[in-house]
């Protein structure tokens, strides 16, 4: 009984990991450029593609196709960043919630376009597929198991990123006043490019992470719509947070999933979100918004 | 160019502009009118389609085109004003009872979602909304035995006041009626005290708050009317379509429906009945152009969420006024030629807009 609910609670941090991914995505690009990116699940899902159509190519090992995949999204994260969401920053929060909406479903059609991508379900091979790993009584899969290693790797990155480096250090001056960070001689354009280039590099890498469970197809980046109630109950703007957060609803999903009856599990995540925003609008981690003159 | 001299406060407020709009409108009422005897049964089921969405449009640009709350989740109030119109006409209770009821547990609902609203801003609204409208969605799968499930339920058309409305054209006067009443009732609230404080908020809710407006009041307001106008809508929906499921109102309708006001263009109630037209439009268009398209691509499902994405993101990179935005630069265009100038509508632009506190 006891190991049953551990066993849960494991797979479900697992999955809270991957939703903890995304929403860091999320609050990257929202702490840098107050931009939200409704479109962060679907270049989880271009990620997975990209990652598939390179090991197809056969000719390079796992690990090479992983790494070329994951820069190959960092490119096209930026890429989005100049066409598409640079013209509209500074226009109100609107306009900008419905640029990345509408990117969102262009992305999700056009992936369902490409030839070999398609509406069909995927298998994204991996060495690691079918192993399991045994802590006492307790079994991981390895899938499982490599998600809440990297996890933990990127976040101890990012944080030394944040930390240590010049170009951390700048992004979060930009988080703080953009106008203050462009008086410093921080070039801000360049540097909200390269922050969508990190965000879209972390969700690619959350889809390599998912694939070998859930498979890779076209509406996988639905993950993301699961990914928000996750960053929004850390509050928006904390990197920390949204890992945490990504953990409270994969843990509340896997044991709901468990435990209540039918049809609970889609909407937990959900009905934690607005209980959090009832009881703090600004999320477990958030930064206060009100505004003054 | 016509120049309107005011000569009085109540000239700002009038219905019309003034007589030659107030004929042009005239005109349109009487198209509209006789539209039966020009179209087609199929051009007049779309056109009450086009009514239909009018009204989801109108309430949506309610809350967010003049108040500036965004709605992700404005299909849950559609649901619910159709499975309620749903359950009680199965019932046997008449249209003109039911449809305020139904209008009346939509505004409820948006009681519901209005309440948090209050204490949420910008994209956290955003979310909440969304949240709600997950939830409305998977309610309706799972409570079987009021909703049907994913099996859906089945209507039967209109009756009112004895007379059963199954034909195409009963069913588009009772949808005009309705769309007329209300862009009327709008159109006072809009010009009334109360529509005045919805646009001091979407301005700033700053100065509004400094104004004696209740942000809290008013907010919950907004909800509450676009939700019962919403609701009217999806009653009528329901008896259009004559059968309803919950795929009908999932997450990506709520998207459409804000494509409604986008396109249409924001704050303008012109703005929701062009963005009903151009939705409804839309996927005429796209059977179209399956034709010229080679058959690998042309029967791809993923053609239409595609076109649509990329139709959002053209417009609001390329005319975030929306289609009347468009209209009345071109209107402006012949109005002053030849001396239109290039940046005459040309939108302020901040650098960045924050809502940080700094």
């Amino acid at each position: 009984m006891l190991n049953e609910f551990l066993q849960l609670i494991l797979s479900g941090i697992a999955i809270g990991c991957v939703y903890g991914l995304v929403a860091l995505g999320f609050v990257l690009i929202y702490k840098a450029t107050e931009v939200v990116n409704f479109a962060q699940g679907e270049l989880m899902m271009f990620g997975a593609f990209v990652a598939l159509t390179m090991g197809g190519l056969q000719f390079m090992p796992f690990w090479l196709s992983v790494i070329l995949a994951v820069l190959a999204m960092a490119l096209i994260g930026g890429a989005v960043e100049r066409a598409v969401i640079r013209p509209v920053l500074g226009q109100p929060i609107f306009s900008i919630v419905m640029i990345t909406i509408g990117l969102g479903f262009f992305a999700r059609g056009l992936a369902s376009l490409i030839p070999g991508w398609g509406t069909l379900t995927h298998r994204l091979p991996t060495p690691y597929a079918d192993q399991t790993v045994a802590f006492g009584e307790l079994v991981l899969s390895a899938g499982h198991l490599m998600i809440i290693l990297v996890t933990a790797v990127l976040c101890v990155l990012l944080f030394a990123f944040f930390r240590f480096t010049r170009m951390g250090v700048a992004m979060q001056a930009i988080s703080q006043n953009q106008l203050a960070a462009h008086y410093m001689g921080i070039p801000v354009a360049r540097v909200n490019t390269l922050i969508w280039c990190i965000s879209a590099a972390v969700a690619a890498i959350a889809g390599i992470l998912l694939a070998p469970i859930t498979f890779v197809h076209a509406n996988m980046g639905l993950i993301g719509l699961k990914a928000f109630p996750a960053a929004v109950i850390g509050g928006f703007g904390s990197i920390p947070g949204a890992i945490v957060g990504g953990l409270i609803i994969g843990i509340v999903e896997a044991v709901s999933g468990r435990y209540l009856p039918d049809g609970i599990k889609d909407v937990s995540a959900y009905v934690v979100l607005l209980a959090v925003l009832i009881i703090r609008p600004n999320g477990l981690f958030g930064e206060k918004l009100t505004k003054k003159v | 160019m016509r120049f309107l001299f005011k000569t009085s406060y109540n000239q700002d407020i009038r219905l019309f502009k003034d007589r030659i709009t107030m004929g042009w409108y005239l005109a349109l009422g009487v198209v509209l009118l006789v539209l039966p005897l020009l179209l087609g049964e199929y051009y007049l089921s779309q056109a009450s389609f086009v009514l239909i969405y009018a009204i989801v449009g109108l309430g949506l640009m309610l809350l967010s085109g003049f108040t500036g709350q965004i709605s992700l989740g404005h299909a849950a109030f559609l649901a619910v004003g159709a499975y309620t119109e749903a359950a009680l006409s199965a019932r046997g209770v008449p249209f003109l009872v039911s449809l305020p009821m139904a209008m009346a547990l939509s505004a409820a609902a948006g009681l519901v979602v209005g309440l948090p609203a209050l204490r949420l801003k910008g994209i956290y609204l955003a979310i909440a909304t969304l949240a709600f409208g997950f939830i409305v969605e998977v309610t309706l799968q799972q409570w079987e035995s009021v909703t049907g499930g994913s099996m859906g339920l089945l209507l039967e058309p209109v009756t009112l006041l004895g007379v059963s409305l199954d034909s195409e054209s009963g069913f588009y006067y009772l949808a005009l009626a309705l769309t007329g009443l209300t862009l009327l009732i709008l159109k006072n609230l809009l010009r009334s005290p109360t529509g005045r404080a919805f646009v001091a908020i979407r301005d700033s809710e700053i100065s509004a708050r400094s104004m004696g407006i209740g942000l809290a009041r008013y907010k919950t307001l907004a909800f509450v009317i676009s939700a019962a106008i919403t609701g009217l809508a999806g009653a009528l929906y329901a008896h259009k379509l004559q059968f309803i499921s919950p795929e009908q109102f999932g997450v990506f309708v709520s998207i459409e429906l804000l494509m409604i006001i986008v396109i249409g263009g924001m704050g303008s109630l012109h703005g929701a009945f062009l963005g009903a037209l151009f939705m409804t439009m839309l996927p005429e268009f796209i059977a179209i152009l399956r034709e010229y398209l080679p058959s690998s691509l042309a029967y791809q499902p993923g053609l239409q969420p595609t076109i649509f994405g990329a139709i959002l993101i053209l417009f609001v990179l390329l005319e975030p006024a929306g289609l009347y935005g468009r209209w009345v630069k071109v209107r402006t265009w012949f109005q002053l030629f030849p001396l239109y100038r290039k940046g005459l509508m040309k939108r302020e632009k901040s650098y960045v807009k924050s809502d940080r506190l700094s």
